[in-house]
């Protein structure tokens, strides 16, 4: 009977199965990288591939080991600068979107900008902005943020609009006054919207910072990829490239941690 | 027809001791600046305390005579006054609730936050019920933490109704509230209106398109016809209070059925 339908509850696994499931779970994918760095490494012996055109994993391996001290340097600059911008981008992109849901005519005056802002191409701004703001945190932070800026505000509006007419109906018969149907359940409907976009920002941002750093920067990631790669510096410049990568799954993670805390519920509108 | 009494559709202007519950009076409504007429001239008085159910052809306006009533659309024409008062003010004085098709859960909330939700906006209302015995009234006793997500549709239905309660409406309006469920699962939730409609004491309207569930459950059959939407017939359904589901398989209430149907393909 449908009425007695209930969600069955899970039963805590010992914890060695759960070890190993975690493990059959993951093992292809684990699988197919162990496969790709073995055959990477065997084309570079096979075709005695020159290490400054393409070094081999364990050279570049061994880059990571000697320039541990150089990375680590560098990885901070640009993890601040992707962070900052991170949160400053999607701020404005947030409270924007905020606006726009409650005036119209605010959207239909300044979205059309940000669609235009949208389309310049960062690396284009990037120098406009170094000659203005000069060689320092804030020309990397702004394009940091300018690239998280634009998924955010769209979907942030989609969200915010996505309560379904029943719902403001019953807030109406409700009474509930505009902040509160804002409060208690705009806010609220938009997160999944919200949280798409921010796994978008999440590895974007770092792009941003890194194209920044290329512009005019003489630290950071993107710095360190542009040196090594004009002193034919190719292991370091591998090592540099996976380091960044890095930086940008560890903020992924962090987003979707966030994620499953803030959201713990499922839409039941499918009957 | 001996198990039906017949009124008169047009309201009787002489004036009774006891307002009723809702009174609505020669009431039109459109939509698109006038070029639809969704209701036309319509006039029904609902007796204080009774179940009346309302029953027509899609596109006769059922909805939205419930929408003009709670205040959701405005009335292009006449009037109506819920005990007493203007649509608005009703609304405001938290005097009716609404269960929607939809339940219109808000999915991160709890069973039980659903149903406090009534009592957190537009100032909350004066009297309220304690939440987890109206959940406990709807048989949903031990699941108050539940998301909606993890209840089967029937019982996201019944959080919608025990929050429609919550406010100790003198008028609850029902909206198809069971249209989406299956029969089995509507059956059940009919009898257990009926309960609570006897418990409580409530004035229930109720949209259905159901033949069998409008003279099950009502005291009163409002019958609407369409193009445009009016009233067809406000008929007293001579059945006990108390009904069990085994009563449709009686004459009596065959007749009524009948009887309903028949002029349901007069509309």
């Amino acid at each position: 009977m449908a009425e007695a339908s209930q969600i069955p509850m899970p039963v805590p696994a010992p914890r060695m199965s759960r070890v190993l499931d975690a493990a059959i779970d993951r093992g292809p994918a684990l699988a197919a990288v162990a496969g790709l760095l073995l055959l990477w490494q065997g084309v570079v012996w096979f075709f005695e591939v020159p290490e400054y055109m393409a070094p081999s994993p364990v050279a570049v391996l061994g880059a990571f080991q000697d320039n541990a001290g150089t990375l680590w340097l560098n990885f901070w600059p640009t993890f601040l600068e992707a962070a900052l911008g991170f949160v400053a981008g999607n701020l404005v992109a947030i409270l924007l979107a905020v606006w726009f849901v409650h005036n119209s005519t605010a959207e239909r005056a300044f979205f059309p900008i940000a669609v235009f802002v949208n389309t310049i191409p960062i690396i284009a701004l990037a120098p406009i902005l170094v000659l203005i703001f000069g060689n320092g945190f804030a020309p990397k932070i702004i394009i940091a943020g300018l690239i998280c800026f634009f998924p955010t505000l769209v979907n942030m509006v989609r969200g915010l609009k996505a309560v379904s007419p029943a719902t403001l109906d019953l807030m109406r018969v409700l009474s509930a006054s505009n902040w509160e149907i804002f409060w208690k359940v705009r806010l609220q409907s938009s997160l999944p919207f919200l949280f798409a976009a921010l796994k978008i920002a999440s590895t974007t941002c770092v792009i941003g910072a890194i194209v920044a750093e290329w512009i005019g920067s003489n630290f950071g990631l993107g710095a360190l990829i542009i040196e090594a790669t004009f002193n034919f510096r190719s292991p370091l410049l591998y090592a540099t490239v996976f380091t960044a990568a890095l930086l940008a799954v560890v903020m992924f993670a962090l987003v979707s941690f966030a994620e499953a805390k803030l959201i713990r519920w499922k839409s039941s509108d499918i009957h | 027809m001996v198990a039906v009494e017949q009124h008169t559709a047009a309201g009787n202007p002489a004036a009774t001791p006891d307002p009723g519950a809702i009174r609505v009076d020669h009431l039109d409504v459109t939509f698109a600046e006038g070029t639809v007429v969704a209701l036309k001239d319509v006039s029904v008085e609902i007796p204080q305390g009774a179940f009346v159910t309302i029953l027509g052809p899609s596109g006769c306006g059922k909805s939205t005579l419930m929408r003009a009533i709670a205040d959701l659309v405005p009335a292009a024409r006449g009037a109506i006054d819920v005990q007493g008062q203007s649509p608005r003010d009703a609304r405001a004085d938290r005097n009716f609730s609404y269960v929607f098709q939809d339940a219109t859960l808000l999915p991160w909330r709890t069973a039980l936050e659903n149903v406090q939700l009534p009592l957190e906006v537009g100032g909350g209302g004066d009297a309220h019920a304690d939440p987890r015995d109206l959940l406990e009234l709807v048989g949903l006793k031990g699941r108050e933490n539940a998301l909606p997500y993890e209840l089967s549709g029937g019982m996201r239905q019944r959080v919608a109704i025990a929050r429609a309660l919550v406010t100790k409406p003198k008028i609850l309006l029902m909206d198809e509230p069971f249209g989406a469920l299956d029969e089995i699962t509507r059956d059940k939730l009919n009898e257990e209106v009926l309960r609570i409609w006897r418990e409580t004491g409530t004035t229930i309207l109720f949209v259905t398109h159901s033949i069998p569930e409008a003279a099950f459950l009502g005291q009163y059959v409002l019958m609407l016809a369409a193009h445009p939407g009016r009233v067809k017939e406000f008929m007293k359904v001579e059945l006990p209070p108390e009904r069990r589901l085994a009563d449709r398989d009686t004459l009596e209430f065959v007749q009524i059925t009948a009887h309903l149907r028949k002029l349901l393909e007069e509309c």
